[in-house]
């Protein structure tokens, strides 16, 4: 399996308003300890491009002065971080035992049938994705979901405050 | 009811707030430390509060503290372990959501009592919303003069920073944890040595817990002595339970340590029994690692005595009969749960949580994962039972961290306790995959344990 899609790889280009952001993230560590700053960062990648591209993981090494695999095998480790493009809103169930005591099962069923996409894909229009997330420490709100890129909380849920919940996201992307 | 030391004022609007929190006497452990205490006494109070790690291990926090190196002119680092991902377990969440003061105030104690001058929170990545409250609060405290240079004129200087996670289990094992915070993949360290002696960057680190931390603000303020006369023999203090899974009011409960698991399930100021009028079947007391007891073995010990939420009692019997405090994760299963279902569903978490430094565990859970499957759907062989305990022997206590054990365990207490439902499983197997097992005598009274020889 292809784990760093780039198909869609195209060069990236930092802001200064995000390298600000990077900057002030490295001021957190000592002297010399900046790779401590690669996480924080690489979230801030996917806010700002959607997803951590090879070309923008080439540059996050160039700006803290690693190499380039450091950052790629940090990227892969860790769930947070997609390997290729997605939705716009990506809806992150979780798909762990105490939330599926309480249905998150049948809400995975629901938001599968109601987008018309598998787990992983992108919807025609380019504005959802969705996937099974393992837990997220809300087991007394289940089912939950959650919607990166602001990481936006959702408890309790049902089929109906699931489709409430996609036509308003609908709502907002228009306008 | 008890008293609350945690989550006394979490009702007062705006208690997320600095003057808030501060009106309700918020800071004082900070002001009492700082003013009047040594780090070392801040340490001895905590020594003698017996307050024991929030997180799982349970591990004794002062011990933990005084075990720290000190070498001149090295830097020590405070961490708080905030990565909080064992299903079952949302007490963290709650505090930093409702509470962020209460940890940074714990925070800046802890942190002049161990000589830290720079202290991180680790928080899980997926938790960005309290990210945000806590960086707030941070900045409110900072403001005010609680944190940076030569806080409340005492000459201590502390800078306090949140740094997220990138979704990961293992990364709340301490020594993942510090692997992450240094921006590398969350691969445990061998130990020795210990991060009390080359933690962060190498240098001297402690790492606790989310509610551990909190706990130092009651014990300072009211004196370790006073903390440890709540709760149970050496089960001191109060303790967040996360109560989800099919109880009737699911939530975040401070209970004093020593409470009958009775009064925990089925009083109205805690969980409210069992959802929708049902029966209890099986319960896992302490976050999906913790072994799942059937209802009749959590309620009561193999010798009859009521079970307490103690460390001591509900690890009564061991791992025949008994099984752990954990994180405080309370899972309960009511009657129309499947055992196997949720065994397996444990199973694949554990595989996908593996960090895959360690053939037994990287490999291991992967089979089991594989066998609970077919199991689930219909597919099991009588000899799959044998098989699933023989793997989870060959994980446990041979990896380098505890995920191992973490994922063995479920594996094999639900086999051991629920063998006739995993039977069931192979011998109807068009039949379990359209109905559950249903409680079956999982909650029927125990028989009399034998009169002694």
């Amino acid at each position: 399996m292809l784990r760093v899609d780039n198909s869609e790889a195209i060069p990236v280009e930092f802001s200064p308003e995000l390298v600000a952001k990077f900057d002030d993230i490295v001021s957190r560590y000592p002297e010399g300890k900046q790779k401590s700053a690669l996480l924080p960062i690489l979230h801030l990648v996917q806010a700002e491009f959607g997803w951590v591209s090879a070309p923008a993981m080439d540059k996050v090494a160039d700006y803290l002065h690693i190499q380039d695999i450091e950052v790629y095998e940090v990227a892969t480790f860790y769930s947070m971080y997609f390997m290729r493009p997605q939705g716009k809103y990506m809806l992150e169930v979780c798909r762990t035992g105490p939330c599926c005591l309480v249905g998150a099962e049948k809400i995975m069923d629901h938001i599968e049938q109601k987008l018309g996409v598998k787990e992983g894909d992108v919807t025609p229009d380019g504005l959802f994705s969705w996937r099974g997330v393992e837990c997220l420490a809300a087991c007394g709100y289940g089912p939950v979901l959650q919607i990166s890129p602001e990481y936006t909380f959702y408890e309790k849920l049902t089929n109906e405050s699931v489709d409430q919940l996609i036509s308003d996201l609908k709502v907002k992307a228009s306008n | 009811m008890a008293r609350k030391l945690l989550l006394e004022h979490i009702n007062v609007p705006g208690i997320n707030t600095f003057d808030v929190y501060r009106s309700k006497g918020g800071y004082a452990a900070v002001e009492k430390a700082l003013k009047t205490m040594s780090s070392d006494d801040v340490v001895e109070e905590v020594k003698k509060s017996g307050l024991r790690g929030r997180g799982g291990a349970g591990f004794p926090t002062g011990m933990k503290w005084s075990f720290l190196a000190k070498p001149e002119g090295v830097a020590r680092y405070l961490v708080c372990n905030a990565d909080e991902s064992e299903p079952g377990t949302f007490k963290d969440r709650y505090l930093m959501t409702y509470l962020p003061h209460l940890l940074i105030e714990g925070m800046i104690v802890a942190s002049y009592a161990l000589g830290a001058k720079t202290s991180y929170i680790y928080v899980r990545g997926e938790m960005m919303p309290q990210i945000r409250i806590l960086e707030r609060a941070i900045a409110e405290a900072k403001n005010k003069g609680f944190l940076g240079k030569n806080i409340l004129g005492s000459g201590y200087d502390l800078e306090l920073y949140v740094q997220p996670g990138g979704g990961a289990y293992i990364c709340g094992e301490e020594t993942a944890l510090l692997e992450s915070l240094e921006g590398k993949r969350g691969n445990p360290r061998i130990k020795p040595p210990f991060p009390a002696i080359a933690g962060l960057y190498g240098c001297p680190t402690v790492v606790n817990n989310v509610e551990s931390i909190a706990a130092v603000v009651p014990i300072i303020n009211e004196g370790g002595e006073e903390y440890a006369k709540v709760g149970i023999g050496r089960s001191t203090g109060t303790k967040l339970i996360s109560a989800g899974g099919n109880v009737k009011n699911p939530g975040v409960y401070e209970i004093d340590l020593g409470l009958p698991v009775e009064d925990f399930l089925y009083s109205e100021e805690y969980c409210g029994g069992i959802a929708n009028g049902k029966r209890l079947k099986a319960v896992v007391a302490g976050g999906s690692s913790v072994p799942i007891l059937p209802a009749n073995l959590f309620m009561k010990t193999i010798t009859g005595e009521p079970r307490l939420m103690s460390y001591e009692s509900l690890a009564e019997g061991g791992f025949v009969s008994g099984t752990m405090m954990g994180s405080g994760g309370f899972i309960a299963f009511d009657e129309d749960q499947c055992i196997v279902r949720n065994t397996w569903n444990f199973a694949r978490f554990y595989h996908h949580e593996s960090c895959g430094q360690c053939s037994p565990c990287r490999e291991g859970t992967g089979w089991m994962e594989k066998v609970l499957h077919r199991l689930e759907y219909g597919h099991g062989k009588m000899s799959d039972m044998d098989l699933l305990v023989d793997v989870s022997k060959k994980i446990e206590g041979n990896t380098i961290c505890p995920l191992g054990d973490a994922a063995a365990w479920p594996v094999a207490s639900a086999i051991r306790h629920f063998r006739d439902e995993f039977e069931w499983h192979v011998t109807n197997g068009a039949e379990a995959v359209k109905r559950n097992y249903g409680i079956a005598h999982y909650a029927d009274p125990l028989p009399k344990p034998e009169p002694a020889a």
